[in-house]
């Protein structure tokens, strides 16, 4: 049989609009889809992201992060943002190289918006998920290199209907956590914090609490991690993702929450 | 040997223009309508899913009429061409007159040479950033473009739409009013009621917070303003 016999349909791409920016992306501006690589360690040069970490609450998910990126044994920025929204319904914090990081949030951002502008629908939590797990793997020879990113993503689960939290490795592995994670160099000491402090069911207000004093916990114990610096007016990032959506926690609830830590601790 | 038999250019476009507003006649008609605080595109479409009305970037709506898997084509390459553009550059250089012109460029090349016209119209709008001019582009089965003020209507029903329009627009009409008379223009010229449930309406709002302005009007919405 020739090969014109075959229906165009079988034999060739598969059929239908793909919904993926990023494989749009590669079609079309290869040029702009590349992964700088080269030989060597960049591990060095470029600024890392330190501590960020997310947990449950009743009705949702608080994801928070410290505001330092770090060169070396220098500071190469205090006021930096780790977590963002990915979408209405999801978060991402992230630690590591930090301009790859970007790169990926700004990746995943756009591939979530786009996958829905095409489709008409939201990609479903588990479906985001497993994108951003495609997306780390492909930054795995730079994680080789010393730029590794990992980050944390969850957001609320419309199917489930409750709040879900993700974490993974520098190869793309993707695991779900039950209850609570901290990732980054202070992630032990943030993890170390909220396995004392959290709990099932917590409210949202007390999961801000719980979250911002992990970090002053973590910035105690890690000297890449940057703590709340109430004199510059330097507070943690922090969001709360619930069936109302993505929303950040206003800084005067960062602040209040960081004095009743610290009130509770003097 | 086959030989073709010589048809005059003129013919030869006249018989496909005529075969695209053959096409496009068939279907159901969209307004489009600058109102208050953005831009309002309005159908009928018993369909839910299957939307003539969509978001294309943040400040930037599309609607299309006629054969479905066509403009549905056209919208899926606006998408791709605005994210590709907020990529490389920045989210503010996505404009709709860039847009616009691609579709114009796309289906002219169609029309002239593809071996069948798309049997499309669409329009392109695009909500100004605080009270300056909004941008609405009109482009046909051809690729010829036109730029609209205040409102328009395309599809089979285009010129009864414009004249109940124009009977009735008044700048600066609230959404509400704008679903409202939308809704009694496509009536009036299609000659019968149409029901609250078969109407689609998608909104680019100035006054939403959110990067993205446009938003789908819901049932419930459309069903409490057309009662009230």
């Amino acid at each position: 049989m020739s090969d014109e016999l075959v229906p165009p349909v079988v034999s060739g791409d598969p059929i239908g609009a793909n919904p993926s920016f990023f494989d749009l992306l590669v079609r079309t501006r290869p040029e702009l889809a590349q992964r700088v690589t080269a030989s060597g360690s960049g591990e060095a040069l470029v600024p890392h992201g330190t501590t960020v970490l997310g947990l449950k609450f009743e009705g949702g998910v608080v994801f928070a992060g410290d505001r330092r990126a770090t060169e070396g044994y220098s500071i190469a920025d205090d006021k930096i943002e780790k977590v963002f929204a990915a979408d209405d319904y999801s978060a991402i914090a992230i630690a590591g190289a930090a301009g790859q990081a970007i790169e990926i949030v700004k990746m995943l951002q756009l591939e979530l918006e786009h996958y829905e502008k095409i489709t008409g629908d939201r990609l479903s939590l588990e479906g985001k998920a497993n994108r951003l797990a495609q997306m780390i793997r492909g930054n795995f020879p730079l994680a080789l290199q010393g730029l590794a990113v990992v980050p944390l993503f969850g957001g609320y689960d419309e199917r489930w209907q409750q709040g879900r939290i993700f974490y993974y490795d520098a190869t793309g592995g993707r695991w779900e956590e039950e209850d609570y994670y901290a990732i980054g160099s202070g992630g032990r000491a943030a993890k170390s914090s909220l396995k004392k402090r959290w709990r099932a069911g917590l409210r949202r207000d007390d999961g801000v609490r719980v979250a911002v004093e992990a970090l002053i916990d973590a910035a105690e114990e890690d000297i890449a991690t940057g703590g709340p610096d109430a004199a510059r007016g330097i507070f943690p990032t922090v969001l709360a993702v619930t069936s109302g959506g993505v929303s950040a926690v206003p800084e005067d609830e960062v602040r209040a929450a960081y004095e009743a830590v610290v009130g509770e601790r003097s | 040997m086959s030989f073709m038999p010589y048809v005059p250019p003129e013919q030869l476009m006249k018989d496909r223009s005529d075969y695209a507003r053959k096409g496009i006649a068939r279907g159901k008609s969209v307004v489009g309508l600058e109102c208050k605080d953005g831009l309002l595109f309005i159908a009928e479409n018993p369909s839910t899913t299957l939307h003539k009305i969509s978001e294309i970037y943040d400040r930037i709506a599309f609607a299309g009429v006629g054969k479905y898997s066509e403009f549905e084509d056209l919208r899926i390459a606006g998408v791709r061409l605005a994210d590709l553009r907020g990529y490389s550059y920045g989210r503010e250089d996505v404009k709709a007159k860039d847009i616009a012109n691609a579709y114009s460029q796309a289906l002219s090349t169609i029309f002239t040479q593809q071996m069948k016209p798309y049997e499309v119209e669409i329009l392109v709008g695009e909500i100004s950033e605080d009270g300056g001019r909004n941008e609405v582009y009109h482009i046909l089965f051809d690729g010829s473009v036109n730029d609209e003020h205040g409102f328009v209507g395309m599809g089979g029903h285009a010129e009864e739409l414009s004249t109940a329009l124009e009977g009735s627009y008044q700048d600066g009409w609230d959404l509400a009013t704008s679903v409202r008379e939308a809704v009694k223009a496509l009536s009036s010229a299609e000659g019968r009621q149409i029901e609250p449930a078969s109407i689609e309406a998608g909104v680019l709002e100035r006054t939403r917070t959110q990067r993205r302005k446009f938003r789908r009007l819901p049932a419930d919405e459309i069903g409490r303003i057309l009662a009230g």
